[in-house]
């Protein structure tokens, strides 16, 4: 008989040997993707996010939309068909954190840019009922009202700067005057119709 | 992969399964043979463990699964991505690819067959008509409407009125490449009564009631000359080239009544229509084409 007695009755052997089993499954699976260039490296012609844009995410997060809505086009034909290109890693290097999400109870959004007409993002979000009788959506008309704050919008900037999104100290010179004045519609209508563009070709 | 991490994945694999296989047959080897009464020595809640040894079928489920694991990773990529994909030579991408050649295959003869027939020609045929049918309400009913009626500032498709043209090939165009109808803002050109006085005279020409006076109407066509007929014409007809909606008729994008037109007038309008060609393709959008023109001659089709 082994004398496993002696882990079992030794709490801080016994936390060293979960940790050690567990670990190989991270080791393996997680620790490459830290470093290989199809996940670190952006795709060619990505560029950061605007800071309206910038702006029109943190909306996006406040609103919860990433609870009904994912951007993550998975490599099967169906959804190939219905949303574009499958989602690439390399398309979500500046988005901190990514908004791939998983609950799928509305559309993909991950390639929803420039697929309808920033007049029907308004009225869409307005209240959705009015161009899809359907939908079972919220309406987001408060959007209309609410200003971004413009002074915290450098601050962004400047925190994902560090976290390696190349944004130039002239970026975020001018992000408060990108955003003075526009509304939470404007921004998020922004940041929808930039989703997914980079890579237009359908498959 | 790079040739490090595709040797830190193999080996790491390999520490893992290999140091399994040792617990389990450094146990398996050194426990009792035989069944016993004696107790392992521990006591919880007057609950005690017999010192028995492991059930065979329990060894021999868990061995069956470190067999698959090491099944599993000759078959799919995990021993050196990118130089052996292992021996099924699976991956994601390429299962989408067979599936979309399965599909196409099976399909792209009939989109062919009808992208070659022109879209007069697909008027006649029910089965095609039914194909453009499904991409219009997958693709273009969240503007247009499922019955493709239109909603306000997204453009009715049944009716004879065609901002960008009604003819097969300028519908065709139209969801091909997009469109996007400008209409400036000229408040700040006209002034307050300016915009009144255009708007007065604009709902005058087709024909609904207005509040002015002679004097009010005949300013507002004055200015309407010089302002507005660059686009919608002198005779207020429009022109399709700059998606200029005809004015005289009771079709009215963005509303009819007086405040509606002061402000579309005063703050111009944007209509966008996206491009469709990267999204759906050229097959599909002739058949999406042939789908919309069949909504306004419906007289000819039999349906």
């Amino acid at each position: 008989m082994l004398k496993h007695d002696i882990i079992e009755k030794n709490i801080g052997l016994m936390v060293l040997g979960v940790i050690f089993a567990i670990s190989f499954g991270g080791l393996v699976e997680i620790v490459p993707l830290f470093n290989l260039k199809e996940t670190t490296e952006p795709v060619e012609g990505l560029n950061p996010y605007t800071a309206l844009e910038l702006e029109g995410r943190d909306v996006y997060i406040k609103e919860g939309c990433v609870g009904c809505h994912s951007q993550m086009i998975r490599p099967l034909r169906a959804e190939v068909e219905r949303y574009g290109h499958y989602s690439v890693a390399g398309e979500s290097v500046y988005d901190h954190p990514f908004l791939w999400g998983s609950k799928r109870t509305g559309p993909d959004l991950a390639r929803v840019g420039e697929r309808y007409s920033d007049e029907w993002h308004r009225a869409h979000l307005h209240n959705p009922r009015d161009v899809v009788p359907a939908s079972i959506m919220p309406a987001y008309p408060h959007l209309n009202e609410n200003l971004i704050d413009s002074a915290i919008t450098p601050k962004k900037l400047a925190a994902l700067q560090k976290l390696g999104v190349p944004y130039t100290n002239e970026d975020i010179a001018s992000a408060s005057d990108a955003v003075k004045g526009k509304t939470e519609m404007d921004a998020l209508v922004a940041y929808l119709q930039g989703l997914g563009t980079v890579i237009t070709q359908k498959r | 992969m790079s040739d490090f991490w595709s040797a830190w994945v193999l080996i790491l694999t390999l520490a893992c399964l290999g140091f399994i296989c040792f617990v389990l047959f450094s146990t398996w080897k050194v426990q009792r043979k035989d069944s016993t009464e004696e107790t392992v020595g521990h006591e919880f809640d007057g609950i005690t463990e017999y010192d028995n040894p492991m059930p065979m079928w329990w060894i021999g489920l868990f061995l069956a699964t470190l067999i698959f694991g090491a099944v599993y990773f000759i078959l799919y990529p995990g021993i050196w991505p990118g130089k052996f994909d292992g021996i099924l030579g699976w991956s994601s991408t390429g299962e989408l690819k067979a599936d979309q050649q399965k599909h196409a295959r099976q399909y792209q003869p009939l989109f062919e067959q009808y992208a070659a027939k022109s879209i007069e020609q697909l008027q006649e045929n029910p089965k095609a008509l039914s194909m453009g049918k499904r991409i219009f309400l997958n693709n273009c009913a969240l503007c247009h409407g499922s019955d493709a009626g239109g909603a306000f500032g997204f453009p009715n498709l049944t009716d004879h009125d065609w901002v960008w043209g009604g003819v097969p090939a300028e519908i065709k165009a139209s969801i091909m490449e997009g469109r996007n109808g400008q209409m400036p803002a000229w408040g700040p050109v006209l002034g307050e009564s300016g915009v009144r006085n255009v708007a007065s005279y604009i709902r005058d020409l087709s024909g609904l009631e207005v509040n002015a006076t002679i004097e009010d109407l005949a300013s507002g066509k004055a200015a309407y000359a010089t302002t507005c007929a660059v686009c919608h014409g002198g005779d207020a007809q429009g022109n399709k080239l700059f998606g200029a909606p005809n004015l005289t008729d009771d079709i009215w994008l963005y509303g009819n009544s007086q405040a509606q037109v002061e402000y579309t007038i005063r703050k111009g309008r944007n209509g966008v229509m996206p491009a469709w060609k990267d999204i759906l393709g050229p097959e599909k959008v002739h058949l999406v084409s042939a789908y919309v023109y069949s909504l306004s001659h419906k007289d000819k089709t039999a349906e």
